[in-house]
């Protein structure tokens, strides 16, 4: 029997993710002693984790350790994992910052919040890091079952919190029923739960014991995988519930879903696909799959959302078709040559889509009323006068979901049609393009609302750390937007660990 | 005894896994929803053992031992859910719950 | 036919026809002692495949503690009977039952045109290791020295549910007083008896917002 030692098992590359999961639990105990009225000590205890934890992994990111593999090879921290890291990381400290008012606002201050934050958070890590299909599916769980819980913590006052964790529980456990028989096929066809295994049987044909590979019972379990994933990222057609659970839940945790979820659901996706169904001689065979959900998705998430009057749903609706881009990235990677940059442009996509999305929420927040009301994008008009800062940072925002520069979207955009067209999916590129101008119609429409139209926004008196959430949504958007060297180098070195 | 071969099982397996799908499209029940969810993984689990003993290996246990401790997991949470809402709206109908449509 | 296969064909077609009077069962109670049937043919199947631990733990798990919930949420809520759904989703009905086919034959053909079929049987067990295969000893060792990432995560997983299903159900005595409660629970009163309830659930609630202690 190998009993593992602290030394074969790698710790130190796990620490951003596994830290952070560890820091919840004992931040469960510190808590009951921070006073009921004000959990300003549980969310600072929180926040000083997630920095320790973003300065830890962005020195694994920068000197890249000799040995990435830990836990036996399940655990893997190339540069994919630590970019992803670094996002979601960036996306629990802002997340924090803009929860911290509005759970008091909304009445809802419980220390609880907090630490389920942290192990959502450590779940998407681990779905970036997972090489078996097992910490893939786990890191899944792990990542879904707080935010379930999250939406809901509104249901004493508010019916709409309860519908939403409902629909959410029911969609998700649902779809994590696909992704699980989808692993039992993978399982079946090559023998093991392994990316590194699995690519080398799909690669040779046959598997670890001489028997051919069935490589229809592989499609299926792909297939499923995708499904189940497709759920959770809110890819057409399985978004459905996407603006319901968006809109219901407080807007803190919207924000704070809306982007991890689609953070972890994307990094094991792409971990999966891009390694483990690798193409055998021209391109991989789940390319036009890939790529006709991720036009559907466009057009479903871009059209739905014009018609919306609620500025959740109608973010809803755009992280919708924020996932279809995204999905372009996926696509794009089945052509073996453009692979990294594809997964390049995915990655960059992310952190600009962190940035922004979080952005956007932090100013709704400030704009919505303590009992959850004022979410039209009618309570919108007027703001430029009565806010012009916030007003200011919410076009910054829009013109980024766009891609108008000089913004990240912007650039990210650029960079996934590129990979497109690099990969001859020149037709979605265009469906992309097509959708981004028609897109700029509702974004556009709450920029003229805050600038053009009189009324009376009442946004609340915005406290610091509402203020400093949206500063710093504001300043990422700006600065990866303006950055002056080729904005590829930013996630260059970011590579695959394939697996063999 | 002959043993039954892999094939039997996963194709039993595909028809409970079918069973639970059709069960979460058709009723509306947020508890039948959800007992159907774990009809799927049940079947899931079934697969996962008898590709197990197909290539000799404990993995697929070990997997099945995950998904069951997961699906408790679903179950606690998923249910304080169901209480929640029905103590406020006496009703578990998913249809009922439309508060959200526009 | 072997005298395994006829016992096999026997228990799956109880586990089906259980799955199905699961999924067409009007009463709730019913539906949860349907699943319960077919969790108990699947843990016969874990038998038959050599998997005895994993039997033990499906009888255990989830015939003993999850559906023990299950029967005890539905009792507690009183929601045996179920409303016959109404039209508004009805299209999805031919839908999903044409995918459900659809899928079933994909599998079929997977299985039985793919490799699976002419799969090498696997390698011969000795007698000690065919002793050993599937129990606990060999799942605990895998469990603690390969899986010992996910077997952590899912120990967090556990204390996240746990809380959360705290959070959601604890009555609300979180940061506020004693005199905003009972306004509270006043308001409640108002809010309910808009929805016709019973003026004696009313009173009950009413004393027990008295006597529960904030702190």
């Amino acid at each position: 029997m190998d009993v593992p030692t602290l030394e074969s098992l790698n710790l130190i590359v796990t620490w951003p993710a596994v830290g952070l999961g560890l820091w919840a639990c004992v931040l469960l105990l510190l808590d009951l002693f921070v006073p009921k009225e004000d959990k300003f000590a549980t969310a600072f205890l929180a926040e000083v984790a997630v920095i320790l934890c973003f300065a830890l992994n962005f020195r694994l990111f920068r000197l890249k350790p000799e040995r990435m593999e830990a836990f036996g090879g399940m655990y893997v921290a190339d540069g994919f994992t630590t970019f992803v890291n670094m996002v979601v990381l960036v996306a629990v400290f802002i997340g924090i910052l803009l929860s911290f008012e509005y759970l008091r606002r909304a009445g809802i201050q419980r220390g609880e919040y907090y630490p389920l934050l942290l192990i959502s958070a450590g779940g998407a890590m681990l779905m970036a890091a997972g090489r078996d299909l097992v910490i893939l599916f786990v890191g899944l769980e792990l990542l879904s079952i707080p935010l379930y819980i999250m939406a809901g913590l509104r249901h004493r006052t508010s019916r709409a919190s309860e519908e939403s964790a409902i629909k959410y529980f029911l969609l998700g456990a649902f779809s994590s029923a696909f992704l699980v028989y989808g692993v039992a096929l993978i399982y079946g066809a090559t023998g093991s739960t392994n990316i590194g295994e699995i690519a080398g049987a799909v690669k040779a044909g046959v598997l670890a014991s001489g028997a051919p590979l069935d490589s229809l019972l592989l499609a299926l379990g792909a297939g499923m995988v995708l499904v189940g994933l497709g759920f959770k990222i809110a890819v057409a057609p399985f978004h459905m519930w996407t603006p319901d659970v968006y809109q219901g839940a407080p807007t803190s945790v919207t924000a704070y879903m809306s982007v991890v979820a689609k953070v972890g659901g994307f990094a094991g996706l792409v971990r999966l696909f891009a390694t483990a169904f690798p193409a055998i001689g021209g391109v991989a065979y789940w390319q036009t799959g890939a790529a006709v959900l991720a036009g559907l998705t466009m057009i479903v998430g871009n059209v739905a959302a014009l018609a919306q009057s609620d500025i959740k749903r109608m973010l809803a609706y755009s992280s919708i078709a924020h996932a279809g881009y995204l999905m372009m990235g996926v696509a794009a990677s089945a052509t073996p040559v453009v692979r990294e940059d594809a997964v390049n442009a995915a990655l960059f996509y992310l952190l600009a889509y962190a940035f922004t999305n979080l952005g956007a929420f932090a100013v709704a927040i400030a704009v919505e009323r303590d009992d959850g009301a004022g979410t039209r994008i009618d309570d919108f008009a007027g703001l430029g006068k009565t806010r012009p800062f916030l007003a200011l940072a919410m076009a910054l925002f829009m013109f980024s979901l766009t891609g108008i520069p000089p913004t990240a979207g912007m650039v990210g955009k650029f960079l996934l049609f590129r990979a497109a067209v690099q990969a001859d999916l020149v037709w979605l590129a265009l469906v992309g393009l097509v959708t981004s101008l028609f897109s700029a119609f509702y974004y556009v429409r709450v920029i003229v609302k805050m600038y053009l139209e009189e009324g009376a926004a009442q946004a609340q008196p915005v406290r610091s750390y509402l203020g400093a959430a949206v500063a710093l949504a504001a300043l990422g958007t700006f600065i990866f937007g303006l950055l002056p060297f080729d904005p590829a180098s930013l996630v260059q070195g970011v590579m695959l660990l394939v697996g063999g | 005894m002959e043993p039954v071969s892999t094939g039997a099982y996963v194709i039993v397996s595909a028809i409970l896994f079918t069973i639970g799908v059709l069960g979460v499209l058709i009723r509306r029940n947020a508890i039948l929803m959800f007992m159907s969810v774990e009809l799927m993984l049940n079947a899931a689990n079934l697969a996962l053992v008898a590709f197990a003993r197909e290539y000799a290996q404990v993995e697929g246990h070990v997997l099945t031992f995950f998904v069951m401790t997961i699906a408790a997991a679903e179950v606690a949470v998923g249910l304080a859910l169901i209480v929640a809402i029905f103590q406020s709206r006496e009703t578990i109908n998913v249809d009922e719950l439309s508060d959200l449509k526009q | 036919m072997s005298v395994g296969t006829v016992i096999f064909l026997v228990v799956a077609a109880v586990a089906i026809l259980a799955a199905i009077g699961m999924l067409l069962s009007e009463n709730a109670i019913h539906s949860a002692l349907f699943l319960i049937l077919n969790l108990a043919c699947v843990a016969f199947f874990y038998q038959m495949l050599n998997a005895p631990f994993m039997a033990m733990v499906q009888i255990t798990v989830y015939a003993g503690a999850i559906m023990v919930l299950f029967l005890f949420v539905i009792m507690l809520l009183g929601a045996e009977r179920l409303r016959t759904p109404h039209g508004r989703f009805a299209w999805q009905v031919p839908v999903a039952f044409v995918l459900a086919v659809v899928f079933v034959v994909t599998v079929v053909v997977a299985v039985l045109g793919g490799g699976l079929r002419d799969m090498p049987p696997p390698p011969a067990m000795t007698e000690v290791e065919a002793a050993a295969y599937g129990g606990p000893e060999q799942i605990g060792e895998a469990l603690f020295t390969r899986y010992v990432l996910p077997f952590e995560m899912v120990a967090v997983l556990l204390l996240a549910s746990m809380i959360g299903a705290v959070v959601l159900s604890r009555e609300e005595g979180f940061s506020i007083s004693r005199g905003e409660r009972l306004q509270r629970a006043r308001g409640r009163r108002d809010a309910l008896s808009l929805h016709h309830r019973r003026q004696e659930d009313l009173e009950t609630e009413d004393v027990a917002g008295d006597l529960t202690p904030t702190r």
